[in-house]
């Protein structure tokens, strides 16, 4: 498949997740979005990969190429999984204190 | 005696310090004994240098160079040769008696005033002495424009009337035009020569091309014309006659006035090189002497007729230079002193007789109350007008002599102007002091002969006056000649070529008899006239209202100045500048506060700008060398 499809889904997903981020009021969903970020990019990786091994086939040349983008993928999701247990648990505290998970009541950065 | 030679400016110096720093504590006799014992003691030294420069002839002394680059050398040194000598010693002594008269004219002013006028006039003298002594042409600018300066500062010195501050505006300004051109001269003088010194720009003068010499002469001649006030550049001499009498008489008459003729007396050696400049000296100065001299006939205030005999004798001085007697011009410079000076001082004793009166229609038959001042005042037109055996006569008849020789046509306007001279001189002169008084009664009574301290100066300058032509009498009548041969080393002496001795003969006999012939007519038209309203109509009113040149320089000059620099302040400052300077303040005000809208708090504004300039960053980024091409293009 022609690497323009991955590159469209993976910039829409990319998309959907920024604007999740910024709309979205509920702090749960604006981590799923935040996710959703992360793994387009992870697709985005994973596809210029195979592309590479695709064309190192086709000229008969380096059968490991591509392996750095593949390792870099896992680098992500480890960041990925460390970033969401730290913010899961600020939303567990915040919950605690104010019995919801509104952002909006944040806003106290002006007074 | 190298080593006197600084004591020349420097006592004048001390003088304007002390008078001008402790005016205050210290009393008038005191500011009096400064402010004139230093003018003396400056007068001795000059006797001392001009005996000296007699035996050995001149020195140059070099203190400092002002500007030394490579190669380019302006020292500040002082000349002391003959011609430099006669001028020391005309303004130290003339300048130390009118420093005499001023200590009992001024008196009634009170003592900080008293000691700011003598310290003005000592700074004067300061600065014309450096004028003199230069060594070059940039030291002469120096003092050139210190006694613009004092000129301005004297002409204003009483401040609290705004006509007078006028006046002074008036001289600083036209003079200040004049010095553009000195400046000019300057700059293409040190261009061509390399440097400013007299010695070497006369040594290679002879090199410059004619149309570079006409070029520097002419703008030296500017500079003279706004100094020595020839036409165009002479209607702020009229006007500076607000100032006090003594300071009329000594700038405006004996010592500033004259400074262009020194200038020009000084660069002869340029000016033989350039018949053209040499020209167009002879013809202004001839026009000025004709042109003031028909205003100064029909003027009522005594000082004003001086002003414009000032005006015309200095036409007469630039006539001598330009047909080429130096010698004669500097003769000239040295008998005007004496006797301008008498008429000026004699002047100010009327005046302090009259009370403060300046207008002859109300004066009259003054010589019996006023003895002393009306027979020094006498001798003083006699002098000027040119009677035989005066020092005017002597030098007006040199002037007269070596017109003829350089140009017939010319020598007959010069006489019209020394008829006119002797016609206003002698209708002043009978106006004031004799006939019937024509004044109220209290200035009758209060009339009185004026005290000792301005009499002296009086007597003095009419004994000068009498004898002081006898240094250049012509070899005709027995004389030695003296001034011709003693500043030959200087100035090319007069040598009378072109006319014969017999002819001279003829001519000073006929001019003495017609000159003697108008006296005698002018007598008995003014003489005992007991009316006189002074009040003219047709062609005498325009002589009177001086040819309307001033008002014609208000129209074409003054008011077209004065219009632009409204539109100048209306629109181009207040609109233009202001507009851009304040504006720029109010844009920032405005963005600032749009921008401080930013900050709002919320969180969730904050992440959109992040994401917005990450995306713009990205942008750019991708973009780098389209941007960076597009940038080059520009710049």
């Amino acid at each position: 498949m022609p690497i323009q499809y991955y590159i469209a889904l993976a910039s829409c997903l990319f998309c959907i997740g920024v604007v999740g981020v910024l709309t979205r009021r509920n702090a749960i969903i604006i981590f799923m979005c935040i996710e959703l970020m992360l793994n387009a990019a992870n697709l985005l990786l994973v596809a210029f990969s195979k592309m590479e091994y695709a064309t190192a086939i086709a000229n008969k040349t380096n059968l490991t190429a591509g392996t750095d983008a593949q390792l870099f993928v896992f680098f992500i999701m480890v960041v990925a999984a460390a970033e969401v247990s730290v913010g899961l648990a600020i939303i567990v505290m915040m919950y605690r204190n104010i019995h919801s998970v509104d952002v909006n009541f944040l806003n106290r950065l002006k007074h | 005696m190298n080593d006197l030679i600084y004591l020349v400016p420097l006592f004048p110096l001390i003088g304007f310090l002390i008078n001008g720093l402790f005016r205050k504590p210290l009393s008038k006799s005191a500011i009096s004994v400064i402010g004139s014992g230093v003018i003396l003691l400056s007068f001795i030294v000059s006797i001392i240098l001009f005996f000296d420069v007699k035996e050995h002839g001149g020195t140059i002394v070099n203190y400092y160079n002002i500007i030394n680059v490579e190669g380019f050398k302006i020292p500040f040194a002082f000349q002391i040769d003959q011609l430099s000598i006669i001028f020391l010693l005309i303004i130290t002594g003339v300048g130390f008696l009118i420093h005499l008269y001023s200590t009992s004219y001024m008196h009634e002013e009170s003592t900080d005033h008293f000691g700011r006028y003598f310290s003005y006039l000592n700074l004067f003298v300061f600065s014309m002495l450096l004028l003199v002594m230069g060594a070059n042409y940039v030291i002469m600018f120096i003092g050139w424009e210190g006694v613009g300066l004092c000129s301005y500062l004297l002409i204003g010195y009483w401040f609290k009337n705004d006509s007078y501050n006028y006046a002074a505006k008036k001289a600083f300004v036209m003079n200040r035009i004049g010095d553009v051109g000195f400046l000019l001269a300057i700059f293409w003088i040190l261009k061509d020569f390399g440097t400013a010194n007299y010695t070497e720009v006369f040594a290679k003068a002879s090199t410059l091309p004619v149309s570079d010499a006409t070029a520097i002469t002419l703008l030296l001649f500017v500079g003279a014309v706004g100094k020595s006030a020839q036409i165009p550049l002479y209607t702020w001499l009229p006007d500076a006659m607000a100032g006090p009498t003594p300071v009329s008489a000594l700038i405006h008459a004996a010592t500033m006035v004259t400074a262009g003729i020194y200038m020009i007396a000084r660069s002869n050696v340029l000016y033989s090189l350039s018949h053209i400049s040499q020209d167009v000296v002879a013809i202004i100065g001839l026009a000025t002497a004709i042109l003031a001299a028909t205003i100064a006939l029909y003027q009522n205030d005594i000082k004003k007729v001086l002003a414009y005999s000032t005006v015309s004798q200095l036409g007469f001085m630039f006539l001598a230079l330009g047909v080429g007697a130096y010698t004669t011009g500097v003769f000239h410079v040295m008998t005007h002193a004496f006797f301008k000076a008498l008429l000026f001082l004699g002047a100010g004793s009327v005046i302090h007789a009259m009370g403060g009166e300046q207008d002859i229609t109300k004066m009259g038959g003054l010589s019996k109350k006023l003895p002393v001042t009306s027979w020094t005042f006498i001798i003083g037109v006699l002098a000027i007008s040119g009677f035989p055996f005066t020092s005017g006569f002597i030098s007006k008849d040199e002037i007269l002599m070596a017109t003829y020789a350089y140009s017939p046509l010319l020598f007959w306007f010069a006489v019209f102007a020394a008829i006119l001279t002797a016609i206003y001189m002698f209708r002043l002169m009978m106006l004031v002091f004799f006939g019937g008084f024509r004044g109220t009664h209290e200035q009758a009574h209060h009339l009185h002969e004026s005290p000792s301290a301005l009499l002296i100066p009086l007597i003095v300058l009419a004994v000068l006056s009498l004898i002081g032509g006898f240094i250049q009498l012509p070899e005709v009548y027995g004389g030695h000649d003296f001034l011709n041969q003693f500043l030959a080393p200087v100035v090319p002496a007069v040598t009378h070529e072109g006319a014969e001795v017999a002819t001279k003969d003829y001519y000073m006999l006929g001019g003495t008899i017609v000159g003697l012939i108008i006296i005698f007519a002018a007598t008995r038209k003014f003489f005992a006239v007991s009316q006189f309203e002074g009040r003219y109509t047709g062609f005498k009113k325009i002589l009177a209202d001086k040819w309307y040149i001033d008002e014609l320089y208000d129209t074409i000059i003054v008011k077209p100045l004065n219009s632009l620099a409204g539109f100048l302040k209306s629109v181009v400052e207040k609109s233009g500048i202001d507009a851009v300077v304040n504006g720029t303040g109010r844009f920032v005000n405005y963005s600032s506060r749009q921008i401080r809208l930013l900050q709002s708090g919320q969180v969730g504004n904050y992440i959109l700008f992040m994401v917005l300039s990450i995306t713009v960053l990205f942008l750019v980024f991708w973009n780098q060398e389209i941007i960076v091409q597009f940038l080059q293009k520009i710049f």
